[in-house]
């Protein structure tokens, strides 16, 4: 998948579980100031990922993982 | 055949994939059993995802134990399911944060009292309402999760008076229900990585040191140890075990320094 259409996707996949409108997520955007989510909506957005993307993310690797370009490098360096 | 060929289980307090109870849901399915998972408010949707990752997919009903309203209409809509109840998991843990690592001078009785209410008082507030379903299964286990309550730990302030109680309330329980067959008793774990353990804040503390004083080791990256031992609960190889506190710990409860 090139990386534009996998960020299309990941956007998605924010807008339906953060339910934030699309133009927020962006690459520096921050998920608790930026776009309001909790440790609980950040671990369900992960689940979304790992669906959408059949991929498998450990809780351990999303130490430090503050941004929506950080969270999407992580998940794409797995495809 | 499975430990739990033909059982019926409710098994509360799925989150995520490293939650006790999935641990414990999973293995339960691969013993045999059939279950319904329960999760609540802002949590009820990780519940379901979850729950997606179970095979078969369980239904999910929603329980906020600090509801009667909802407590009372998930046991009459399991009630209209099954006429019985082998099961239950209780694998519900809740403290406000003025109750985790800042001593026991900071919080105040409100939020005690809610620390209180979701991590003990709730073993009650269901047993009450599956009664009669457990009753019927002649012969059905109730099995919580507690952290060992003998002693003080770092940073567990409020959280480990509430585990005390639910200890004590587990064997006024047994007594109360031990007529009609149904046994209770809790698993005392080891410190295992999920996202209630994260609120902990000297959680990573806890378990180096778990790891190198029990006799056994200890891996707090999975739940198969406590899964295990409460399916072995939630079976009929403990028939007369009741009141009782196992703990699945890798021996840390046993060794002094
Ligand atoms: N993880 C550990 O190290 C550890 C060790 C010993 C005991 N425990 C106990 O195991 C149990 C499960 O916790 P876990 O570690 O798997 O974490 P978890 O975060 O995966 O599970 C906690 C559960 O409590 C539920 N919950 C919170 N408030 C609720 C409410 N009002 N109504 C209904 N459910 C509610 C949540 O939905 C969640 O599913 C808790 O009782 C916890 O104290 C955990």
């Amino acid at each position: 998948m090139d990386k534009e259409a996998a960020f299309e996707k990941f956007k998605s996949c924010a807008v339906e579980v953060l339910h934030v409108p699309e133009e927020k997520v962006v690459p520096s955007a921050r998920f608790s100031e930026d776009l309001e989510a909790d440790s609980l909506d950040v671990v369900e957005f992960v689940m979304a990922l790992e669906e959408s993307f059949g991929v498998s993310v450990d809780e351990s690797e999303l130490d430090g993982v503050e941004t929506v370009e950080g969270a999407f490098d992580l998940v794409y360096s797995k495809l | 055949m499975g430990l739990l060929e033909g059982k019926r289980i409710l098994v509360t307090g799925v989150l995520t994939d490293a939650s006790l109870a999935f641990g414990i849901a999973n293995l339960a399915q691969r013993q045999g059993a059939e279950i319904v998972l329960s999760g609540a408010g802002r949590g009820l949707s990780l519940t379901k995802r979850s729950a997606k990752r179970l095979d078969p997919v369980p239904e999910v009903l929603e329980i906020d134990v600090s509801s009667a309203g909802q407590v009372e209409a998930a046991a009459n809509e399991l009630g209209r399911e099954w006429d019985r109840l082998d099961g239950l998991v209780h694998a519900i843990g809740f403290a406000p944060q003025s109750c985790l690592g800042k001593g026991m001078f900071e919080a105040p009785w409100q939020d005690v009292a809610k620390a209180l209410e979701i991590s003990a008082y709730s073993l009650k507030t269901l047993v009450a309402a599956f009664r009669p379903m457990l009753a019927a299964a002649q012969g059905a286990s109730v099995v919580g999760l507690d952290f060992d309550a003998s002693m003080a730990w770092p940073a567990y302030d409020w959280m480990g008076v509430a585990k005390a109680a639910l200890e004590s309330l587990s064997r006024y329980l047994a007594r109360d229900v031990g007529g009609e067959g149904i046994r209770v008793n809790l698993v005392a774990a080891g410190p295992v990585r999920t996202v209630a353990a994260k609120a902990i804040p000297a959680f990573s503390g806890f378990e180096d040191t778990w790891s190198q004083r029990a006799p056994l080791g200890w891996d707090p990256t999975s739940s198969e140890a406590v899964a295990r031992t409460t399916v072995a609960l939630l079976s009929d190889w403990m028939p007369s075990t009741t009141g009782e506190i196992l703990h699945v710990d890798g021996g840390f409860h046993a060794i002094g320094a």
